[in-house]
């Protein structure tokens, strides 16, 4: 399926691409965050596009929490060795350690440790001076209210109350030693958009999407897949096989699944257009409190 | 990877995302005055326009009982103001961008904040938008803020302006009121250079014409707010400008391929055009148009491609590739609107960072030519710029530039000033014309001096001056604070012993004249260093009030840093580290300080370091720390590199 060159997603495609573009030009050492989802998968397509001939002039990074999907692990392999790609793999060895779970340690614990903490790790240790995230403004109101090119203090913190004015196409990629810059070339990408480009360009993107017969338990109105024999099952609970599929994925243990049959693209858009939840609902670390990932986001996560 | 689907389904499912594909698209934001229902109004679009979804339908309610500011409903405009101090004080304090659609068209919108104090986050808002809804309480008509932000659309080219008279419920609906500040409105904005204007009135917090008309205002014949912001004509933006390609990233995947990234900024270019590289005037002709879906034979506005050319030439990240026959200005100096929006106030000469188009250059304002007042637009004369206030001013670039009028194109005609020891971004500019050097009269606030030249390096040039024994550690912690200094992007030079001894002075002897004129012309050249805006260490064991004296006199007041490394005679004699006492002792080294010539410690040293248990690095962190107190650098998180 074609799209024609002025359409709403070749506008998309082409605000993206000049920002990567921005960052890798105006960095010392930009780094690409890839969560192996599929935001991910569109804004690596996109890095591809911006730089070709070329290869993207920076390498990937995943933060690992030891708790993804295994199909997340086996589909991020075969993309970097599809296109010759650099990964970083990182993870917080102190909390694998201490044996931090999301069992034991309740979600936003082992979220901040396993992810936040492992990312600063991560940034700090590498002195990554940009870092590209695939947000999307439409995901969540205090993401809405971010910049393109989101500055971050030395201890990666962020200022809502006090980001920089960012006009036209104009991104103000001036930092201090130690200082970094989250950049969102997605920004104004909704998951719509998503799913038709990901239709309109053919991108690969893990099967866990698609819908299939997967091994489920139903928690507090949640479906939660039994990825591993690691996951532990509360008194009563039963297995059942059902046909899930995801809208996001995370970590397993606490990424909910929607039922769902469908296992194509086509599929996936046309149930799009009927939903009636956003899809970080599927996410349990938001739930918290309203203002769970401002106070997240302040803290360092991304 | 992905499964095929049944034929059937994807004929619709295509037919459908063709007829998204072929919406058009329009961005717009709302401002106006503090509390005149901004918020509220998006949130009833996306509400009306059933954006919401359930899970965040009931957030919404959670979060209304606990901010909301309408008793017992749901309060719409906390779906837009996400953070938390917004939701605290019931304001918006920056911009949020939303997405919506209908059958006609895709919008994103901006609400931006009406609270003066945030001025730049509207004007982030408007700088993209192609229209603005200027929104109005109807009991207190147009205000000062009303006024600034219509201004503000205005100057940043936002041609599309819709009055929204608001609360209309408070009014009860009344015909009159909403004519008398429709009439107060038409006047106002006559003298601004909108292509459409409307005035519509609704209620944002009860629906009423905003997605429907309403029985209360049926003596209103005009469009909901919605149907107009559907149908109204934009024109077509950009279409008759010339092509414009600002280079981003020059693309060398190996020897053979040479391209130049970059976005079409205006216009179009085809395989086999002429273009020239604005800055240097070189030409060449367009070889290919690569892409990762094919070469294309014609890259048109908005579109992000990669160029060949026939011709090596030089480029890089920063020219600009125009039409040889419709270049754009070139020029070191231009006159542009700026609007001011950092709390440190903008001062002619001073230097900061502009960054028009991908490139990054020092500027300065040589002359503000006025102030625009926002209430009366009259032009006042002023020596500095205060937070949100607009002027227009002349500017002078380290370097000539390539640029259009604003109004030819608003992104090869916009500017953003960045300040050079904070890194924020202070202004917004928009160019209005290049100032050649024939109509170009002052320069004199650009004068090339040491303050300029300091500022290129953001830090106020000095000396700094350490005396102290032989074996002291002058030369060992001035060697430290150098490092520092260097990590956090200073430009330093060190004067000591060794690089001047062996040259520059190498004539010179130990009696006590020789260490006067040795003195002397190490005085003198640290001031031809601070006058290159460096910080200039100098390590020497200037043993005599006097010399010092005198280095102090050559330089300005604050310029003369003296640091008085104090470590007693017995430590240095034990240190000894270059067996230079034993010698002095053995009468082997005549008029050796400390020995047989005579060690004056200053009175009233800038800083004075007892060493005595202390280790080089401690001592060396007091020097920063002090420069980073006293102004010299930037502060931790303010440095630049
Ligand atoms: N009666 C009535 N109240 C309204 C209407 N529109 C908004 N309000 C109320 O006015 C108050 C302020 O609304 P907001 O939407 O927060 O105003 P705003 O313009 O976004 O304010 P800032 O962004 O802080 O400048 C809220 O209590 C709203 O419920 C309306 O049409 N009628
Ligand atoms: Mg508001």
């Amino acid at each position: 399926m074609g799209i024609d060159s002025q359409s709403h997603l070749r506008r998309l495609e082409n605000e993206s691409i000049h920002i990567i573009r921005e960052v890798a030009a105006e960095f010392d050492n930009p780094v690409m965050l890839y969560s192996i989802g599929k935001d991910s998968a569109v804004m690596l397509h996109l890095a591809l596009k911006a730089f070709y001939p070329s290869k993207p002039p920076f390498p990937l990074l995943h933060v690992d929490t030891t708790w993804k999907f295994q199909e997340m692990i086996t589909f991020r392999d075969y993309t970097v060795d599809k296109y010759g790609l650099d990964l970083i793999v990182h993870t917080n060895e102190e909390g694998v350690k201490n044996n931090i779970n999301p069992f034991d340690h309740g979600s936003s614990n082992y979220t901040h440790i396993m992810k936040t903490e492992a990312l600063k790790e991560a940034l700090t240790q590498y002195k990554f001076d940009a870092a590209f995230g695939g947000a999307r403004r439409d995901e969540e109101k205090s993401r809405a209210k971010e910049r393109v090119f989101s500055f971050r203090s030395a201890s990666h913190g962020w200022d809502p109350k006090n980001q920089r004015p960012e006009l036209w196409s104009l991104y103000n990629g001036r930092i201090a030693k130690g200082e970094s810059i989250r950049a969102f070339p997605l920004s104004n990408w909704t998951e719509l958009d998503i799913w038709q480009y990901i239709l309109a360009e053919g991108i690969e993107i893990v099967p866990l999407y698609f819908s299939a017969k997967r091994p489920v338990v139903e928690r507090d109105g949640t479906l939660l897949m039994l990825d591993d024999d690691r996951f532990r099952l509360e008194p009563g609970e039963k297995v059942e096989q059902r046909d899930v599929r995801f809208r996001t994925l995370g970590c397993y243990p606490l990424t909910g699944a929607v039922e769902s049959t469908a296992d194509t693209l086509e599929d996936i858009v046309s149930e799009m257009l009927i939903a009636r939840t956003s899809e970080r609902s599927g996410r349990l670390i938001d739930h918290d409190s309203s203002g769970s990932m401002e106070k997240k986001k302040r803290e360092g996560y991304f | 990877m992905n499964k095929i689907a049944p034929v059937a389904e994807a004929f619709d499912l295509s037919t459908y995302i063709n007829s998204q594909e072929s919406k058009s698209f329009l961005r717009f934001l709302t401002c106006g005055s503090v509390d005149d229902g901004k918020s509220t109004l998006i949130g009833r679009l996306l509400y009306d326009t059933k954006l919401i979804f359930e899970d965040q339908l009931a957030a919404l309610e959670k979060d209304s009982r606990k901010h909301g500011t309408v008793a017992d409903e749901i309060d719409l405009a906390l779906l837009v103001d996400g953070l938390e101090a917004e939701r605290e004080q019931g304001i918006t304090i920056d911009v949020a961008y939303r997405f919506f659609s209908t059958e006609k068209r895709k919008f994103i919108v901006a609400d931006t904040p009406g609270h003066e104090q945030y001025t730049r986050n509207m004007a982030t808002g408007a700088s993209t938008a192609d229209l603005a809804i200027l929104l109005v309480d109807a009991r207190n008509g147009l205000l000062t803020q009303t006024r600034r932000h219509a201004f503000i659309a205005s100057l940043l080219g936002v041609r599309h302006v819709v009055l929204a008279v608001n609360k209309i419920d408070l009014v009860d609906y009344d015909q009159k009121r909403f004519e008398e500040i429709k009439a107060e409105f038409e006047s106002f904005s006559s003298g601004f250079d909108f292509n459409t204007s409307e005035v519509i009135p609704l209620s944002a917090r009860f629906g009423d014409n905003v997605t429907t008309s309403s029985e209360k205002l049926s003596w209103f014949n005009g469009p909901t707010l919605l149907e107009h912001l559907e149908n109204v004509e934009l024109g077509e933006e950009h279409s008759e400008a010339a092509f414009r390609f600002p280079v981003q990233w020059v693309n060398r995947p190996n020897l053979d391929f040479r391209g130049y990234s970059g976005t079409v900024r205006g216009g179009s270019v085809n395989v086999g055009d002429e273009v020239v590289v604005a800055q240097s005037g070189k030409t060449s002709r367009v070889e290919k148009i690569v892409t990762m879906d094919g070469d294309q034979v014609r890259a048109d506005d908005g579109q992000s491609v990669t160029l060949t050319l026939t011709d090596e030439i030089d480029i890089s990240r920063g020219d600009v590739l125009a039409p040889a026959h419709s270049r754009p200005d070139v020029s070191d100096q231009f006159a542009a609107h700026l609007i001011w929006m950092s709390e440190n106030a903008m001062l002619p000469g001073r230097p900061y960072l502009l960054k028009c188009g991908t490139k990054t250059i020092g500027a300065s304002v040589t002359e503000i030519k006025h102030k625009v007042d926002v209430n009366t637009f009259d032009h006042h004369a002023a020596k500095q710029l205060a937070l949100n206030e607009i002027a227009f001013c002349n500017l002078a670039l380290s370097e000539a530039i390539a640029f259009d009028p604003y109004e030819a194109n608003r992104d090869t005609g916009s500017f953003i000033l960045i300040d050079r020891m904070t890194n924020e971004t202070v202004a917004a500019g928009l160019i209005w014309f290049g100032l050649r050097r024939a109509t170009n009269v002052h320069r004199q606030a650009l004068d090339v001096n040491k303050k300029a030249r300091g500022g290129l390096k953001g830090q106020k040039p000095a000396v700094l001056w350490f005396t102290g024994l032989s074996g002291s550690g002058k030369s060992t912690i001035a060697n430290a604070v150098e490092q520092k200094l260097l990590s956090l992007g200073r430009h330093t030079y060190l004067l000591d012993g060794d690089n001047v001894r062996h040259g520059l002075n190498k004539d010179l002897g130990f009696t006590d004249a020789d260490r006067v004129e040795n003195i002397r012309r190490v005085a003198e050249t640290s001031r031809l260093f601070v006058d290159a805006g460096l910080i200039t260490l100098v390590s020497f064991i200037s043993p005599f009030k006097a010399e010092r004296q005198l280095a102090r006199d050559l330089l300005d007041t604050d310029e003369f840093f003296e640091i008085f490394v104090d470590t007693t005679l017995e430590e240095c004699e034990a240190r000894d580290p270059k067996g230079l006492y034993a010698k002095a002792r053995k009468g082997e080294i005549s008029n050796f300080t400390g020995i047989d010539s005579a060690y004056e410690a200053p009175e009233a040293p800038e800083l004075h370091l007892k060493t005595a248990g202390r280790t080089v690095e401690a001592l060396a962190d007091e020097i920063v720390d002090r420069l980073l107190k006293d102004g010299y650098i930037g502060s931790d998180n303010t440095w630049v590199i």
